[in-house]
């Protein structure tokens, strides 16, 4: 499902004396569908940097990423963002939203945006938020001023709103209870069972050996 | 996903100053582009340009309408264009008094568009008038007040009801929250972001606020000197800049 | 400097002047309903007294014309007085209240009541030619507008009428479509004379004085009013009987006829009234 060949990626902040600096080099991995990968290394080496890149979100300039067999570096902006619509969620690890929007409309919004109905698209949502532990009482508000465990899984149920064919979670689990962390892990099993392939960050080592069948070392692809 | 909007070459001079200077972009049906950039960087001039409004120096625009025809925007006859604008197209002026009648209701303001194209039931106008203004949550027994007595918030928001009556598909937008403060902002943004996904609108959005970007725009186009710079996913152009000059506007205001 | 009557050239304008008019004229009569522009002269009288309308009768009256001078509908106001004595002195042609004797009848505010004929020419006084101006003052916009045929600002006006009065509360100076063609301001006549526009035998011709605007409306042309599907246009009056002859049918004018503030009706129509009663 995807596929990472020869990516390297560096930064040049042009702004800065020697403002340029390679952080990933030659780094090359695939995930299949069903099957949940782990990222690992030391921080700072670039787990989230690499995940960035297949999502679209930093410029890959050297290398090729291949999702459901398509080069997505030779995507034009727009294919690139109708391919994320379609096929590609993301779970990063802070929430970011607009603000003043009820926490059930963001969770509802991937949904409509591939023209579920309002009422099944509500429904969804509804049960990943009960399902999440969040209070019914806070799915009208705004999860901007929610504590840091509402806000992650409210963030967790918009990227496992749908099906997508690929799933990029960056630690996702960072600041949940035991009870909370024990269902997103049967979430991303579950996806798994449907046949998602799921890149992961996880910190937490139960975590990893629970739901991952691989882990790739990004501190091989390090460029230092 | 096919295109609506295709500009090629835009230039347009002020004296020697070169507000867009050999500028290019397309726009795709169902998308929201953001232009940002400093201030006199030529992103209202270039907005003005593709919507008609100003004539550029050189160049070409062709806009695809809805019965699936190619327009030259640049050699089409005057009357189609004001036709155009009236109908298929939408402008959201910074200034909502630039998009308002002060001195006609928010009923009237909002019905305008259904009488220019031949609406001649009042009873009808009024029902539809009624919904758009309750569409963009403003009570509807404000039908008949002027907007004059409107707050900013409310202004702006008929004046997107107002543009968006006959369904148009596409809209041009110039710093559409512009004097409001943040929370009325944010709601009005939220607004014409379901506006677009429900009725599949097209938009060019130009703003200097990045947050507004970020929120809105699926690519984002950065102009400098009338020149675009960078351009590309908005999340991309935002978190990883590649031009320097995008790294200082993303590096010099608060994270958004 | 001598006062004698040969020191006025006829008409009192130059025959530059007119012919000036006569152009503008006629091709208002062939774009009806269209402002034409014209260079309007100074008049030995203020704007706002008619200065449009007494240009257009000076360029149209003849010799053998027969001049009716009417205000609101009366022959005898200190307006109507002062222009006919005026056209007297510069012209020498007949005057005459009876407007079925009258060839050419300059008006201010209405449409005689007796239906016009073909050799008849209705010279209206305008203030403000341009019915769009109301909601969009800019003169660059509005001719666009009119040269585009982009109307619905009309119906904005009506629009509103009917949202603040419950109907189109619009009286005077309702406005008309010509020809189905170009939207017109018949100038400040009640909207109850609107009706005798259309289809009128006579030539009606406009000018307006300070704002330098002719137009016209040719004999048998259609002018209809603008409404709404659910709100027709009514050619209203005063739902009652002149006291004076008795007419039912007529544009009443309310007044006061004593020192005790008792009020009657009758036609706002001079000579109709008389008319009548005889
Ligand atoms: N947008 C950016 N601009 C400049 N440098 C960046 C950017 N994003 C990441 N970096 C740099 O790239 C390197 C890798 O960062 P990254 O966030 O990928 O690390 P990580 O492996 O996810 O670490 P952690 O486990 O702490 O989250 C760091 O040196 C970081 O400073
Ligand atoms: N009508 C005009 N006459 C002369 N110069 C003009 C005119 N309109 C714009 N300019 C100049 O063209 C340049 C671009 O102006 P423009 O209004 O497009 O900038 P902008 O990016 O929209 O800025 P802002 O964010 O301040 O609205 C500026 O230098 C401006 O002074
Ligand atoms: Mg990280
Ligand atoms: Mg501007
Ligand atoms: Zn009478």
């Amino acid at each position: 499902m995807l596929e990472v060949k020869n990516v390297a990626k560096s930064f040049n902040l042009k702004n800065l004396d020697k403002g340029k600096f390679s952080v990933i080099r030659d780094a090359c991995f695939n995930v299949n569908s069903g099957e949940c990968v782990a990222l690992i290394g030391n921080s700072g080496c670039g787990k989230s940097t690499l995940m960035r890149m297949i999502y679209g979100n930093y410029v890959c300039a050297e290398g090729e990423i291949y999702i459901d067999k398509e080069n997505i570096l030779d995507l034009k902006a727009i294919e690139m963002s109708i391919l994320r619509k379609q096929k590609m969620g993301y779970v990063s690890q802070f929430l970011r939203v607009l603000p003043r929007v009820s926490t059930i409309d963001l969770v509802m919004e991937p949904l409509l945006d591939q023209f579920e109905s309002r009422a099944r698209a509500k429904d969804i949502a509804e049960t990943l938020l009960s399902r999440l532990n969040l209070s019914s009482q806070l799915w009208h508000l705004s999860p901007l001023t929610f504590s840091g465990g509402e806000q992650q899984r409210v963030n967790i149920a918009i990227g496992f709103s749908k099906d997508y064919k690929l799933l990029l979670l960056d630690e996702p689990t960072a600041s949940l209870d035991r009870e909370n962390k024990k269902i997103v892990m049967d979430m991303i099993s579950e996806k798994k069972e449907k046949g998602s392939a799921i890149l992961g960050i996880f910190h937490d080592k139960e975590v990893r050996d629970k739901v991952c069948d691989r882990e790739i070392d990004v501190s091989n692809f390090s460029a230092s | 996903m096919e295109q609506i909007l295709k500009a090629k070459a835009i230039n347009k001079k002020f004296g020697d100053v070169y507000a867009c200077n050999n500028l290019s972009i397309e726009l795709y049906t169902g998308e929201v582009v953001g232009i940002v950039g400093e201030s006199g960087s030529g992103k209202s001039t270039l907005l003005n340009c593709l919507s008609g409004s100003l004539v550029p120096d050189g160049g070409n625009i062709t806009y695809l309408d809805r019965d699936n025809n190619w327009l030259d925007l640049l050699s089409l006859p005057e009357p189609r264009k004001r036709n155009l604008l009236r109908t298929e197209w939408a402008f959201v002026h910074q200034n909502p008094r630039d998009g308002l009648r002060m001195a006609v209701s928010a009923g009237g303001n909002i019905g305008e568009r259904l009488m220019a194209i031949g609406y001649r039931n009042y009873s009808q106008i009024r029902a539809e008038a009624t919904e758009w203004i309750e569409k963009v949550e403003i009570d509807a027994i404000r039908l008949d007040d002027k907007p004059s007595i409107f707050s900013g918030g409310m202004q702006q928001r008929l004046q997107i009801a107002k543009n968006l009556i006959t369904k148009p598909r596409l809209i041009f937008m110039d710093e559409p929250t512009g004097g409001l403060d943040v929370s009325v902002q944010a709601r009005l943004l939220d607004l014409i972001r379901s506006l677009v996904r429900e009725l599949g609108l097209s938009v060019i959005i130009v703003t200097h606020d990045l947050a507004v970007a970020r929120f809105m725009a699926n690519r984002l186009i950065v102009m400098k000197n009338g020149k675009i710079v960078e351009t590309g996913l908005t999340d991309q152009v935002l978190d990883d800049p590649q031009h320097s000059y995008t790294q200082l506007l993303v590096s010099s205001i608060l994270k958004v | 400097m001598s006062n004698s009557e040969e020191d006025f050239n006829f008409a009192y304008l130059d025959e530059q002047t007119k012919r000036m008019i006569r152009r503008a004229l006629i091709k208002a009569i062939c774009i009806p309903g269209y402002q034409v522009p014209f260079a309007s002269r100074e008049m030995p009288m203020p704007y706002g007294w008619g200065t449009g309308g007494v240009q257009v009768t000076a360029a149209c009256l003849q010799e053998t014309d027969v001049l009716k001078v009417i205000d609101q509908g009366s022959d005898d106001t200190t307006n109507a007085v002062s222009i006919r004595k005026f056209f007297e002195r510069v012209t020498g042609v007949k005057t005459t209240e009876n407007t079925g004797k009258a060839s050419v009848i300059q008006t201010r505010h209405r449409i005689p009541e007796q239906v016009l004929s073909e050799d008849q020419i209705l010279v209206y006084q305008v203030p403000i030619p341009e019915p769009l101006r109301f909601l969009e003052p800019r003169e660059t916009e509005t001719r666009v507008m009119h040269a585009l045929e982009e109307y619905g600002l009309m119906h904005v006006k009506l629009y509103e009428d009917i949202s603040i009065n419950g109907e189109i509360s619009t009286a005077y100076a309702y406005p008309v479509k010509v020809n189905d063609r170009y939207i017109m301001d018949p100038s400040p006549t009640p909207k109850f004379d609107n009706p005798k526009m259309n289809f009128c035998s006579a030539i009606q011709l406009f000018g307006a004085g300070r704002e330098q605007r002719i137009y016209a409306v040719p004999p048998y042309t259609k002018v209809i009013s603008l409404d709404f599907e659910d709100y027709p246009f009514e050619a209203s009056r005063a739902e009652k009987t002149c006291e004076i002859c008795g007419a039912t049918n007529t544009y009443l004018d309310e007044v006061v006829i004593d020192d005790k503030g008792t009020r009657m009706f009758s036609c706002s129509d001079s000579d109709y009234c008389n008319s009548q009663k005889s």
